[in-house]
């Protein structure tokens, strides 16, 4: 299991902030998952439509999309950041 | 150099933050202090909603606060973002640096801007007067831009 976070307006197309999944042997990479998860329902493509704005951080360090997952416990799904 | 890094929903108090940084140092030459506020965009906003991501926000401005510490002589930094409801007039974000001279204390608090807006997740949401929302605020091209003057040869 591997928990996934979602922020912004990620968060609310998708419809949920977070949720676990269990991720198939054949994803390994950030962007395999992203892939992965546009399967997973049409909330999920409309979230992810554009999934090269979207950011990415593992166990909360922020990532490319062709990083390898690894053992991360936590990966988050977000848009550009807006804070200052 | 200890940074100190809050995330918080509450307003802090610029004068005491300065005087964390110079009490009892006497060899701090300057402090520069940088305040986001948050603005009415022409009377029509009612608040920003500040999303943050609890954990990795206070990490990420660690990290940023660590590179300026390596990068600049500082005897003291303080970062502070605030997440939740804000309203026009009201503090956003606070940066005080501190060090013997001013060159390296407006560098640093320069850069601590231009990353915190860029890589600390932190997301504005804008609540317009009449109840709407004007949804989330785009990321400009502008401030990605800004961080390239900070990169070392």
């Amino acid at each position: 299991m591997i928990k996934l976070v979602y922020f912004a307006w990620v968060r609310e197309r998708i419809g949920k902030s977070e949720e676990e999944i269990v991720l198939p042997e054949s994803v390994s990479t950030v962007s395999g998952l992203l892939d992965h998860l546009k399967e997973r329902g049409e909330e999920y493509r409309y979230a992810l439509e554009h999934s090269e704005v979207i950011r990415v951080a593992l166990d909360h360090r922020h990532s490319q999309h062709d990083a390898e997952i690894g053992n991360a416990s936590e990966i988050a799904l977000f848009p550009p950041m807006t804070g200052g | 150099m200890i940074a100190t890094v809050l995330v918080q929903s509450e307003d802090f108090d610029i004068a005491a933050e300065i005087q964390k940084l110079t009490a009892g140092d006497r060899d701090v030459g300057a402090v520069v202090t940088f305040t986001g506020v948050c603005r009415d965009e022409a009377g029509k906003l009612s608040a920003l909603e500040l999303e943050h991501y609890p954990g990795m926000a206070e990490q990420e401005i660690e990290r940023i606060a660590k590179q300026a510490g390596k990068r600049w002589p500082l005897t003291g930094l303080i970062a502070i973002h605030r997440f939740g409801r804000i309203r026009p007039g009201e503090n956003i974000v606070l940066v005080v640096a501190a060090s013997k001279h001013r060159h390296a204390a407006f560098e640093a608090a320069s850069f601590m801007m231009d990353f915190m807006k860029s890589r600390a997740p932190f997301w504005k949401k804008e609540i317009f007067l009449d109840g709407t929302e004007g949804g989330w605020v785009d990321a400009r091209t502008k401030d990605d831009d800004a961080l390239d003057r900070w990169s070392e040869e």
